[in-house]
C-alpha cells in the first residue's frame, strides 16, 4: 500500500514545509471543532464568573442598581472566615458527599443486572429511569407527604412493623440531611445507570468470548474486563456526582430550606439566602468564590488520582 | 445478544446445566428486580394516584393509594383544555428543548473531537477551562447573567433560554471520555488515507460513540424539559412559558391546586417517557465496537 506521508518526500525543505503545514492544519482543525463550545461558554459562563470575582470585593444590594456598589476590597473574605454559619453548611455539603459513591454503586449494580440477568431488559430500563425524569419540585412535594412523620406511608409502614419511634425524617435535626441524601440517591440511580448501560454496550463483546474460551469465571470476567472498561464511565460518573452534590439546591429549597436547625443548609443554600433574603450580593458574590475553590480543589485531586486507577 | 451465561450457582442446583438453572435464576432476579421496581416507583404512583382526585382527598391520611372518589377526567380537562394554555406550554417546551438538543449535541461533539483526536497547541489547559466553568453553581451566576441577558436583549427570549442552556461542559467531558477510548489506529489509518478532521469525525469517530451521544441527547432533553429555574428567571411573558412554570399556575385565590399540579407534572413527565423508550432502543439497536478485526 502506498503510503504518501511527509516522512517518504525526500527533500528537507519541502518536509519541513509539509510538516508545518500540517500542524497549522491541526492546530487550525482543533480551534476550528473546540470554537462554538468555547465560545459559548466565554460568553455565557466565564464571563459572568470573572464578574463574580469582581462583585466579591464589593458591597452591593442589586436591586439599587449598578449605583448602589461599594467597594470594601477583602472584607467579604475576612467576615467569610469567621462565618460559623457558612462552614457548618461546608461541613454539610462533604456529608452529602457520601451520597456519591453509594449511589454509584447501587447504579452500577442494577446496570449490570438488567443488562444481563433479567427478562423484560427494556421495561426495568424505564421503571430504574424514571425517578430521574420527574422534576425536582414535583419530587420534593411527593416526598414531603411520604416522609410526614405521623401520618405519611413510610413511617405508617414503619410503625405497622412495630417500630414504634420512627424517625421524624425531614422535621429531625440528625435524619433530615440523610433524607435528602436518599432522595438524592433515588433520582440519580436513573442517570448513572444509563449512562453505564451506555458503557457497557461499548465493551467489545470479543474480550468476553475470549475470556469465556480461557475459562475465566463470570466473577473474574467482571473484576478483569467490566470494571477497567468502566473506569472510564466511572471517573467520569464520579465527577460529575460529586459537582452535582455540590449544587444541589431546588430540593432543599422546597424541602427544607436550609433546617431544621440549619441541618441541611448547604453552600449553595447560604449563597441564595445572602443574594436573594438579605440582599448582599457582595458577600454571596465571595461565598461564591469560596465554593468554587472548593469544588476546583476536589476535582483537581480526581483528576490527579485518575492516572492510578482509569484505563484508557 | 446472548452470551453464554454460566450459572450464577443458586444454592439449590446441583448441577449446572445451562438450561433450567439459568433460566430459573433469571426468573428469580427479574422477580426480586419488579418488587424493588414498585417500591422505587411509589413517589411515582403517588403521584398519579393524586392526579385522579379531588383535592380534598389529595392529603387525606392515610394514603388512599386507589382514589375513593375519581376525578380525573375533571383534573384533566381543566389543565389541558382550561386556562392557563397548557398546549401552548407543552409546545413551548418542545420547542426550547429541541433547539437546545440540536445546538448542544453539535457543539459538544464538535469539542470533545477536538479535545481528544486533535493536537493543537493548549489543549490541554482549554479543557481545564472548559472544567471550571462546570463547577459554579448555578444560583451564583444568576446576577450577572441576569444583567447581561438584559442589555443583550436576550431576555425574556426562548433563544435566549437555548443559549444558555445548551452551553455545559458535561456533555464536552463525557463525549471526549468516548472519544478517548476509541482506539487511535483508526483515526490514525484514516489520516494515512488522506481523510481530513472532518471526514473522520462524522464517518469514524461519530458513528463509534453512538450510544454516548444518544445518551447525552436523552440527558439534555431531560434537563431542559425539567429547567424551572431558568425559564423562571429569564423569561417574563406568559405566553412564552414553559411546561414547569406552566404547571405551577394551577391555583386560584384560596391556594395551590395540587391534584391539578400532579394532573399537570404527569402530562409533563409523558414526552420524557416516550423520548427515552424511542432513544433507548436506538441505543439498544446495536453498534457493535467491534475493534480491529484481524
Amino acid at each position: 500500500m502506498d503510503r504518501s506521508t511527509s516522512a517518504s518526500s525526500s527533500s528537507r525543505l519541502s518536509r519541513s514545509r509539509s510538516w508545518w503545514s500540517m500542524t497549522a492544519k491541526e492546530t487550525l482543525a482543533g480551534y476550528l471543532f473546540a470554537a462554538p463550545m468555547l465560545l459559548g461558554l466565554t460568553v455565557f459562563i466565564l464571563i459572568p464568573m470573572i464578574s463574580l470575582f469582581f462583585i466579591s470585593l464589593t458591597k452591593w444590594n442589586f436591586i439599587q442598581g449598578l449605583s448602589g456598589v461599594e467597594m470594601v476590597g477583602l472584607d467579604n473574605f475576612r467576615h467569610l472566615f469567621q462565618d460559623k454559619t457558612f462552614f457548618v453548611s461546608m461541613f454539610n455539603n462533604l456529608k452529602l458527599l457520601l451520597a456519591v459513591p453509594v449511589a454509584l454503586f447501587l447504579s452500577l449494580v442494577i446496570a449490570i443486572v438488567v443488562d444481563e440477568l433479567v427478562y423484560f431488559k427494556g421495561f426495568f430500563k424505564i421503571i430504574y429511569f424514571m425517578p430521574y425524569i420527574s422534576s425536582i419540585v414535583a419530587v420534593a412535594i411527593v416526598f414531603q407527604i411520604l416522609f410526614h412523620p405521623s401520618q405519611g406511608p413510610i413511617n405508617g409502614f414503619l410503625m405497622s412493623l412495630g417500630i414504634e419511634n420512627p424517625p421524624k425524617w425531614l422535621a429531625d435535626p440528625t435524619y433530615a440531611l440523610p433524607s435528602i441524601m436518599l432522595i438524592i440517591i433515588w433520582t440519580s440511580i436513573g442517570f448513572n445507570m444509563i449512562v453505564y448501560l451506555a458503557g457497557l454496550q461499548a465493551i467489545p463483546k470479543d474480550l468476553y468470548e475470549a475470556a469465556e474460551i480461557d475459562g475465566a469465571s463470570k466473577w473474574r470476567q467482571f473484576a478483569a474486563i467490566t470494571v477497567p472498561m468502566l473506569s472510564p464511565t466511572t471517573f467520569f460518573l464520579l465527577i460529575t456526582g460529586v459537582i452535582y452534590s455540590f449544587k444541589t439546591f431546588d430540593l432543599i429549597a422546597v424541602l427544607t430550606q436550609g433546617g431544621p436547625a440549619k441541618s441541611t443548609n448547604v453552600m449553595v443554600y447560604e449563597i441564595y439566602d445572602q443574594a436573594f433574603v438579605n440582599l448582599k450580593m457582595g458577600y454571596a458574590a465571595a461565598e461564591s468564590v469560596f465554593l468554587f475553590a472548593v469544588i476546583l480543589l476536589i476535582t483537581v485531586l480526581q483528576f490527579w488520582g485518575q492516572k492510578k486507577w482509569v484505563n484508557y | 445478544m446472548d452470551q453464554p451465561l454460566k450459572p450464577a450457582l443458586p444454592a439449590h442446583s446441583s448441577k449446572p446445566s445451562s438450561g433450567s438453572s439459568v433460566t430459573l435464576t433469571r426468573i428469580i432476579v427479574t422477580a426480586i428486580m419488579l418488587v424493588v421496581g414498585i417500591l422505587f416507583l411509589l413517589p411515582f404512583i403517588w403521584m398519579l394516584s393524586a392526579s385522579f382526585k379531588t383535592e380534598a382527598d389529595v392529603f387525606q391520611y392515610p394514603v388512599q393509594w386507589i382514589p375513593h372518589t375519581w376525578n380525573a377526567i375533571e383534573n384533566y380537562r381543566t389543565v389541558w383544555f382550561g386556562d392557563p394554555p397548557f398546549i401552548l406550554y407543552y409546545w413551548n417546551s418542545i420547542k426550547v428543548s429541541v433547539m437546545t438538543i440540536l445546538l448542544s449535541v453539535a457543539a459538544s461533539a464538535m469539542a470533545a473531537y477536538a479535545f481528544s483526536k486533535i493536537k493543537f497547541p493548549g489543549r490541554d489547559t482549554l479543557f481545564v477551562i472548559v472544567l471550571l466553568t462546570f463547577m459554579i453553581p448555578g444560583q451564583a451566576l444568576l446576577v450577572p447573567q441576569f444583567i447581561m441577558y438584559r442589555s443583550l436583549g436576550l431576555f425574556d427570549t426562548h433563544i435566549g433560554l437555548v443559549l444558555l442552556e445548551s452551553f455545559s461542559a458535561l456533555g464536552t467531558f463525557m463525549l471526549r471520555q468516548a472519544f478517548m477510548s476509541i482506539h487511535t489506529e483508526f483515526i490514525e489509518s484514516a489520516k494515512i488515507d488522506g481523510a481530513g478532521h472532518a471526514r473522520i469525525f462524522m464517518q469514524i469517530a461519530l458513528p463509534l460513540v453512538q450510544p454516548f451521544i444518544a445518551t447525552y441527547a436523552i440527558l439534555r432533553f431531560i434537563w431542559t424539559w425539567n429547567d424551572y429555574q431558568a425559564p423562571l428567571i429569564f423569561l417574563r411573558s406568559p405566553e412564552l412559558f414553559t411546561v414547569q412554570l406552566g404547571i405551577n399556575r394551577f391555583a386560584d385565590a384560596t391556594g395551590e391546586y395540587y391534584s391539578l399540579i400532579m394532573a399537570g407534572t404527569c402530562s409533563a413527565i409523558l414526552p420524557l417517557l416516550i423520548v427515552f423508550l424511542v432513544a433507548q432502543k436506538h441505543v439498544i439497536g446495536g453498534i457493535a465496537l467491534g475493534g480491529v478485526k484481524g
